[in-house]
This record gives C-alpha cells, sequence and structure tokens, in this order.
C-alpha cells in the first residue's frame, strides 16, 4: 500500500483554479518527483498537502488515513514534513535555533540532541556555522538549514519544493546529494523541481504537471528518454 | 546569572532601593511620583514586547487592555458600585480580565498581518475607550467622561498606601511606598519575560515573526501561539492598569487614547524589539525624557537669552519628537537591541567574511 495516495484533488487562489484535479502516490521508501514549468501547480500541490491551503474536493490519504479535517501542525506530527519554497528559515534565529524548532513537535530531549548531531554529521557546513544566524548565511546553506529543519521533525514523508531554486551549480549538486542520502537512509520524498533532468536522476518515478493537470507518469528513467519531456523540460 | 555579574547587581539593588530618597533630597519632590509612573509604562513596554518583539505582532490598541485593568479595579474597588473589594482580588482578576479580552481581541486578526494588524488593533483601542467614555447612559457604568474617582488605595490589611508611613525611622510617604511595590511587580514582569523568551513558547513566537508559513510547515499551531502571545501581552497590561488605578485614585477615559498606544509602541521599538534590556531602557528614557524638558527648557532658555523665548509645554513635545527622529535614525535597531537585531542590522566583521567564504569557496 502506497504512504501518501492523492486522487482526483482539486484546489484554487480564490476564482482561479491551480490544480484541476491531479492524482498521484508515493510509496514507502520512494523517492518521487513532480516536474513541470512556471505556474504548473507544484508549490500549489505540496501546499495543499502540507495543509496550508484547503482543497476545493478530491482526496488525500496518507498512511490510510484521509487527511481532509486535518489541520498542518497535525500532520507534521503525522511525518508529513515540507521544506517550503524559498526555503522559509527563521532568519533571526541561529541555525541550532532553527534545527531546535524544527523537533518543536518532539519531547524526546536526549534524542533530539543525537539528531542534531546526526544533522550536524549530514551537513558539515552548518556545524561550523550553529551559532550564527540563519538569514546571514549563503542561499545553499540556507537549504541545508531547511531540509536540516525538516528532517529534525523524523518525517515519514519530506516534501521539498524546488531545493535547487537560486543556487549556484556547485551548491545544487551537494544539495541533491543529500537528497539521495535521506532517501536511502529510507524517507519517502516527494520532490518537486523545475529542474526537471536532475530531478528524474535521482527519482524512482517521476509525474509531469502541465497547468493543473498531470500529463505524464512514469518511471524516470522512462520521462528522462521520452521525447516529449526532453523537448519540454530538457532542452535537447 | 554568572559571579562577574554579582557586585554590579548588588549596586544596582541598592540604587534602585535608595532611589526615591534620592531623587528627593537631590531633584525634588515630584520625582518619585514620575519613577512610579516609569514603573508602570516599563510593565507596560515589557507587555507589549511579547506581542510585537516577540511574536512580531504590530497592535497599536494596547492601551485597552491597560484600560481594563485600570477600571475593573475602580469598578469593583471605589463608591461608584460601593464595592470595596481587597486588591489582592481585583488585581489579579483583572490581569485575568485583561487576558480574556486579548483573546478575544486577538481571535478575529489571527489572519492578519502587518499594517492590516495595525489598523485593526487600532480600532479595537478605540473601541475599547469609546466604550468606557459613553457607558454612563441608559445605565451608569463607567461614569463616561467624568470618570471615576476616590478610588480604594492599595491596601493590605490595615496597611494603606494611600498614606504617610512611619517605618525604621523614616517617613514613607504614598508615592515612596508605591515606588516599592511596583519595582517589585516589575521584577516579577521582568522575570516572567526573561522565562518566556528562552522557552520553547518564547522561540515559538519567533518563529511566527520569522516565517508564519515556515513555523505551521514546523508543527506549530500559529492560532494557538499567537492568541497565547495577545494573552500573555495583555495580561502584563492588565496588572500594570490596576496598579495605575489604585495608585492614581480616578480614572477616565482621557488616560487610554491612542497617544498612549503610541507611546509604549515608541518605547518598544526605541529602547530595541524584543530585548528586554532595551525595553526597559525606552519605557525609563520616553518617561523622563518630556519631564526633564518640561523642567528643563525654561531655566536653560533663562540662561542662554535671558527670558523665556518658546513656553516650555509647547517646546516639551518638539523636543521629544525630535530626539525621536534622531535616535532612530542613529541607532535604527534601537538603543539597546538585542543581539540577533544588532548582528541582523550591522554584520560584524567575522560573518561578513563567512559570507565572502560561501559564495566563492566550493571545496566544501
Amino acid at each position: 500500500m502506497s504512504l501518501l495516495s492523492v486522487e482526483n484533488l482539486k484546489a484554487s487562489y480564490g476564482g482561479i483554479q491551480a490544480l484541476k484535479g491531479i492524482s498521484l502516490e508515493v510509496a514507502q521508501g520512494e523517492l518521487v518527483a513532480l516536474i513541470g514549468s512556471n505556474g504548473a501547480g507544484k508549490s500549489t500541490t505540496l501546499k495543499t498537502l502540507a495543509g496550508l491551503l484547503h482543497p476545493a474536493s478530491g482526496s488525500i490519504h496518507y498512511d490510510g488515513i484521509s487527511m481532509h479535517d486535518i489541520p498542518a501542525h497535525q500532520r507534521v506530527r503525522d511525518g508529513l514534513s515540507l521544506v517550503p519554497e524559498g526555503r522559509g528559515v527563521f532568519a533571526r534565529l541561529s541555525v541550532e535555533e532553527n534545527l531546535q524548532m524544527g523537533a518543536y513537535i518532539r519531547n524526546d530531549t536526549a534524542q533530539i540532541a543525537a539528531d542534531l548531531e546526526r544533522m550536524y554529521a549530514l551537513f558539515p557546513r552548518l556545524a561550523e556555522r550553529r551559532a550564527q544566524l540563519a538569514g546571514t548565511l549563503s542561499g545553499g546553506e540556507q537549504q541545508m538549514v531547511a531540509m536540516a529543519r525538516a528532517l529534525m521533525s523524523k518525517p515519514k514523508l519530506l516534501m521539498l519544493d524546488e531545493p535547487s531554486m537560486g543556487l549556484a551549480p556547485m551548491m545544487v549538486a551537494k544539495i541533491f546529494e543529500t537528497i539521495s542520502d535521506i532517501s536511502a537512509q529510507g524517507v519517502s520524498i516527494l520532490l518537486v523541481e523545475q529542474n526537471a533532468r536532475l530531478a528524474l536522476e535521482v527519482a524512482r518515478r517521476g509525474y509531469v504537471l502541465e497547468s493543473g493537470l498531470i500529463t505524464l507518469a512514469d518511471s524516470a528513467s522512462n520521462l528522462l528518454g521520452s521525447d516529449e519531456v526532453r523537448r519540454a523540460y530538457l532542452g535537447a | 546569572m554568572n559571579l562577574k555579574h554579582k557586585p554590579l547587581l548588588a549596586a544596582l539593588a541598592i540604587a534602585l532601593l535608595l532611589l526615591p530618597f534620592a531623587t528627593d533630597a537631590m531633584l525634588g519632590r515630584g520625582w518619585v511620583r514620575i519613577a512610579d509612573f516609569a514603573l508602570l509604562y516599563i510593565m507596560l513596554a515589557l507587555g507589549l514586547n511579547i506581542v510585537v518583539g516577540y511574536a512580531g505582532l504590530l497592535d497599536l490598541g494596547y492601551v485597552a487592555f491597560f484600560a481594563v485593568g485600570a477600571y475593573n479595579y475602580a469598578l469593583l474597588s471605589s463608591p461608584q458600585f460601593g464595592l470595596h473589594w481587597p486588591f489582592w482580588v481585583v488585581l489579579p482578576l483583572g490581569a485575568l480580565l485583561a487576558c480574556c479580552f486579548g483573546v478575544l481581541l486577538g481571535a478575529p486578526t489571527l489572519k492578519l498581518r502587518g499594517d492590516y494588524l495595525a489598523i485593526v488593533t487600532l480600532g479595537f483601542g478605540e473601541i475599547i475607550r469609546i466604550f468606557l467614555n459613553n457607558l454612563n447612559a441608559p445605565v451608569n457604568i463607567t461614569n463616561g467622561p467624568q470618570g471615576i474617582s476616590m478610588i480604594d488605595p492599595i491596601r493590605a490589611g490595615e496597611f494603606s498606601m494611600g498614606g504617610e508611613h512611619q517605618l525604621f525611622g523614616l517617613a514613607f510617604p504614598a508615592t515612596h511606598l508605591h515606588y516599592y511595590l511596583f519595582l517589585l511587580f516589575t521584577l516579577l514582569v521582568i522575570f516572567v519575560s526573561r522565562r518566556l523568551e528562552g522557552s520553547r513558547i518564547g522561540r515559538a513566537w519567533m518563529a511566527i515573526r520569522e516565517d508564519e508559513v515556515a513555523a505551521e510547515a514546523m508543527g506549530l499551531n500559529t492560532r494557538n501561539i499567537k492568541l497565547l502571545a495577545f494573552a500573555m501581552g495583555a495580561t502584563f497590561g492588565g496588572l500594570s492598569g490596576g496598579l495605575f488605578a489604585g495608585f492614581q485614585g480616578f480614572v477616565s477615559p482621557e488616560s487610554f487614547s491612542l497617544m498612549e498606544s503610541i507611546m509604549i509602541l515608541c518605547m518598544v521599538v526605541l529602547g530595541g524589539m524584543g530585548n528586554i534590556g532595551g525595553v526597559i531602557l525606552g519605557g525609563v528614557l520616553l518617561v523622563l525624557l518630556p519631564e526633564a524638558l518640561r523642567n528643563g527648557a525654561g531655566p536653560m532658555q533663562q540662561a542662554l537669552f535671558g527670558k523665556t523665548l518658546v513656553d516650555p509645554e509647547s517646546l516639551r513635545m518638539l523636543m521629544f519628537g525630535l530626539a525621536l527622529i534622531a535616535v532612530m535614525l542613529l541607532r535604527p535597531a534601537g538603543l539597546w537591541p538585542s543581539t540577533q537585531r544588532r548582528r541582523e542590522l550591522s554584520p560584524d566583521e567575522m560573518i561578513s567574511h563567512q559570507e565572502q567564504d560561501t559564495v566563492y569557496d566550493n571545496s566544501k
């Protein structure tokens, strides 16, 4: 049974329909990519899944339970964690305080301290800057903070919204390396990206979203090889 | 509290204890009363600091909670209804009532941010004042614009703070007694503020201030945490209001105008938003400065020009405004900002170097 299953999900901002009925699945331990151009509805999808936006219709089942009436803060407790677009680090809190906020829903103090060290092992860059204000970090480092912060909530499903946005190429490579590492540790990941090639290279399966509808769904390697995807998103 | 600070703290404590006698001897009788008001304002500013400084919710109607606390005391402890409840019942009740009002007024504003929130809270503040102004008909509750007078002084058993007492061979007039009482409550408010600042709740408030969506994505129940900020801030306001009513012996809607809300906000912003020390400094300065200008402007003109050119009373607010502008231009983060604000607005050497490293160093 899949960890997350979305059926015919519709969402709108005021009168504008951003999602026109999408269905997707993420299995336990899977890394799934959701690609598409600007304004296709990728971020809307993640916001709706995280409970920050209420869907107009359709269903979201996570871990076999309908998420319809579950508020955003409760979903985090259930293991559904979002790294928001544009990272959303707490600029005037230190790196360490940011990570502690990630563990806000937990109260196993000893385990939190251990996880904090685990994060510093995963992102050595952050260990050097733990006392620094998150707002003074570079974009890539802020992305690391955002990811580490989300991992501090011990998610079962991690949703990443455009982790490559605005980062230098070297940083993008590093971030994607880490995404693979996290996935290898057994965390299921739903990855939203404009950088289709990178996303499909690390993912097992992929969905292509266009103007609020899913137009293609296949294994990542098939999508990478498909003419439509190549033409539209890979520039080849 | 480390050992190095102990002598300093002891000196500060002694200075604060001797302050009323020192001002009496050096500056004249009126200054203890000003110190009393400074303490009341510090409590208010620390309360507003929770809402504005920690949670980042711009509240322009904060004085409403001060009014709730004051009127609660006035109604339950004066000839208005013939009730004379003891202050140790009325004061906590006022704080509790203000807390409820904090939640009540906070609830409809939860979805608003920034300027919109400011305007709505401004409206709420005015509504409370106008209610107090008009609740004298058809049933007279607040006595309208005349206000409520002959409020009972703060009293414990036979010991009334309304009059002079002889203690340890020294004469303590009412203003002195209130000074010590207010000092005690101010210390309590400082203590609670400090504990809140470092707590999980304090960090949650700051997370909401920084990025509400991200905070929600961390599993924070942003609605409850924002309401808690309003409630805590209002509680301090209500407490201060009760003390004000007992001290003054008279309340009227005039004392709770929009200008008061703005003054309290100025104390928070000018002193250093989010930093307890800064907020206290802001409170002290904004109470003292107008008084110092009032008392100093006349003689200074006499000395400089040989006569009084401008009425000191009108000069006072002009100078005060100029002082505010100067501080905000020279120290945009406030006189004594929190370490965070300071680092954010003027990144020190080490951090800017690190930033350079980050951009150009790809070895890691």
